[in-house]
């Protein structure tokens, strides 16, 4: 392997850990923070991939439908912990599994009859529909730049959220010591609503924006949240920062496994996940609780 | 014989010779009735996933020769049930059975994907129900897992391969690397074009492989720009050979490296798939271009029945049709005489769009290979692959 493939090959897996890190910070956050188990994650990316196909036919625009998407996500993701969430920060795991596996159920259900169960492509919009030349062989879709480009502004936009606002502050705080944060004062309601409606945009944007590259079909989300949950482990449940390093392990270890060892490329991700936790069994960048 | 003993059983014969009577006038119109009953035909396709076109344009073209046929099959009228089995062959064997044991199909015609058919072949032998194959290429089913009342109208896995491979050695191509679904169909497709291209004096360098439905060929794609190999081959349908097509273009490799597919590459899909599958070559059993006035007169048909272009899928699902005709017509409608059904439709000649087929020992078609080349938006022959080309049929006990 000559260097400018091995630079391809790492382009293509900090894309795809960045992309996994969109998800699985959200994931993370719900979980570090109300210490909800939520299966339903992957739908949320699921379904922000068919809103970004319906809204794009719909205005013609993958930028449009973005610009749509995104707040519809965050009004859903609002709507959603109201209604479901919030009855499930007292009980044990075992409910939390529950409500979501159905919520997992329902999500597909609704989609199907929605919009059918047809696997469909969205259109790069036209201007970033060009490809740049990498090396004498190759050409690189630009699209491809521009999805690794965007996850990184957010990813920026993400920290400086957590560090520098007193919102994020507060989800920090969450985040270590729940108790605490309430009985300091924090109206710990909205806080959570807040926390999961971000969650959900999160998946949903990394859906939206992945939708022409993945193309978009039925039980995409499925393989997305199992990926995200073994991300969340070996980050350390709670750890943004975690997330992001485990993430982009993830995509490096999968993106060169395909190449090298193609026939255990399913499982390494998995042995990676299985080594950090005889490790650390806490994940790599764990608060721990007071 | 004491006269009591005589009177015994004489009212014993004739107790015995009465429920025989009955018995046979009750056969009578029982069989009357079979025939005038309607046939029920089970279809097990995908009507949903990255198949979903296949499965409508396979049952487009069943329900068209049926409809030429004015409604009628060997003069039983048809009654027709449906399966989604979505390309899922885990939920395959209750699917199946669905058909089998709640709607009692006389006979099934299923499917596209060859994980599923493997289940479906399974069913059916195991209940002895008449199964026509329009498409899934899986080689067991006409090999290890033939069985007489399993007959096959499409290809097996590896004939495009095969004859891929001579192609690919003929053009002088030296190495290649293959790129395709990791499942049964893939594999076995890969195997073939192996095959013949080793015989040629080819190289296959690397064979990369995707999960099914998995359609994130990013990392292959860079793979296949650092190895540069001669040519390279894939297998690949619907909706993922779409986005294969579009991505192997975007990677700037389509001018440098030359693609060559098994036709299911570009059938069907070149709506989708623009300017970036022009001048791909691809090897099939049929080609839109084949210009015989059976091929025009189907190709019309289709197009004022369903609006639309007739592929590859809807002439199999045409010919399923025929097969089953043929093999009512002999029985003149009862289907439930199996031996003289079952001859008829292993012997038949089959006047396929593609050309006239007939079928092999193991019950797989014997047919004329094409070369295609995709131009102008269509899949125009530009050559013979491979003539007479018959699935090797290896571990299949009948005939």
């Amino acid at each position: 392997m000559d260097l400018p493939i091995f630079l391809i090959q790492t382009l293509n897996s900090v894309q795809y850990g960045l992309l996994l890190f969109l998800i699985a910070s959200g994931l993370t956050l719900i979980f570090g923070i109300m210490g909800v188990i939520n299966l339903a994650h992957g739908s949320f990316y699921m379904l922000g991939a068919y809103a970004a196909f319906v809204l794009s036919g719909l205005t013609g625009s993958l930028f449009w439908a973005i610009a749509l998407g995104v707040p519809l996500a965050v009004a859903f993701g609002y709507l959603l912990e109201w209604i479901f969430f919030s009855f499930l920060y007292r009980r044990d795991h075992l409910q939390q599994v529950l409500l979501t596996y159905g919520l997992i159920l329902v999500f597909e259900e609704l989609r199907s009859l929605a919009v059918g169960d047809d696997v469909h492509g969205v259109s790069v919009p036209a201007t970033l529909a060009r490809s740049v030349a990498l090396g004498s062989t190759m050409t690189y879709p630009v699209f491809n730049l521009f999805i690794s480009g965007v996850c990184l502004v957010v990813a920026v936009l993400l920290f400086v959220l957590l560090q520098r606002t007193r919102l994020g502050m507060m989800i920090r705080a969450g985040a270590s010591n729940r108790e605490m944060v309430r009985s300091l004062g924090v109206d710990i309601n909205l806080l959570f609503r807040v926390v999961f409606a971000l969650g959900v945009a999160l998946a949903a944007f990394a859906g939206m924006v992945n939708a022409p590259a993945s193309s978009v079909y039925p039980g995409m989300g499925n393989q997305v949240l199992i990926i995200c949950f073994v991300v969340v482990v070996i980050g350390g449940i709670g750890s943004v920062t975690g997330a992001l390093v485990a993430a982009l392990m993830i995509g490096f270890v999968d993106t060169f496994g395909k190449v090298f060892l193609p026939d255990y490329a399913g499982i390494l991700v998995y042995l990676l996940m299985a080594v950090v936790l005889v490790w650390r069994p806490e994940g790599l960048f764990r608060e721990s609780r007071a | 014989m004491t006269s009591i003993e005589g009177r015994k059983q004489r009212r014993r014969v004739i107790k015995a010779l009465g429920a025989a009577g009955a018995l046979g006038a009750l056969g009578a119109p029982v069989a009357a009735l079979a025939q005038a009953s309607k046939l029920k035909v089970g279809f097990m396709l995908p009507y949903t996933g990255t198949y979903a076109a296949l499965g409508r344009a396979i049952e487009n073209g069943f329900k068209l020769y049926v409809k030429e046929q004015r409604g009628k099959l060997g003069s039983r009228e048809i009654e027709y049930f449906t399966v989604d089995d979505e390309s899922e062959p885990a939920k395959a064997p209750d699917n199946v059975n669905k058909l089998i044991k709640r709607d009692n199909v006389d006979v099934i015609v299923g499917t596209v994907h060859s994980g599923v058919q493997m289940a479906i072949v399974k069913a059916a032998r195991d209940n002895n129900t008449l199964l026509i194959i329009p498409n899934a290429g899986v080689d067991e089913a006409t090999g290890p897992l033939c069985a007489p009342n399993i007959f096959r109208v499409s290809f097996s896995n590896s004939q495009p391969g095969l004859a891929m491979g001579l192609v690919a050695a003929l053009k002088g191509y030296t190495t290649a690397v293959t790129i395709t679904w990791k499942y049964a169909a893939g594999e076995q497709s890969i195997g073939g074009f192996k095959e013949t291209f080793q015989k040629g004096g080819g190289k296959v360098l690397k064979e990369l492989y995707v999960p099914f439905p998995n359609v994130e060929f990013q990392a292959l794609l860079t793979e296949i720009a650092s190895i540069k190999p001669s040519c390279v081959y894939t297998f690949f349908a619907g909706g993922g050979a779409v986005k294969f097509v579009k991505d192997y273009a975007a990677a700037g490799l389509k001018d440098k490296i030359p693609l060559l597919g098994a036709g299911f590459l570009t059938d069907g899909t070149l709506d989708a798939q623009g300017a970036a599958a022009e001048g791909l070559l691809t090897t099939l059993h049929y080609a839109d271009n084949l210009s015989t006035p059976r091929n025009n007169a189907f190709r019309l048909a289709y197009a004022k029945a369903y609006d639309s272009k007739a592929d590859v899928y809807a002439v199999q699902g045409y010919d399923s049709a025929q097969l089953l005709g043929i093999g009512l017509r002999a029985v003149a409608g009862d289907i439930a005489q199996r031996p003289l059904l079952i001859g008829a439709m292993a012997s038949a000649e089959i006047d396929s769009p593609r050309g006239k087929i007939t079928l092999s020992r193991s019950h797989n078609v014997v047919q004329d290979f094409y070369l295609r080349q995709v131009q102008n938006g269509q899949n125009n022959a530009i050559g013979l692959a491979a003539k007479s080309l018959a699935d090797p049929g290896r571990g299949c006990s009948m005939g």
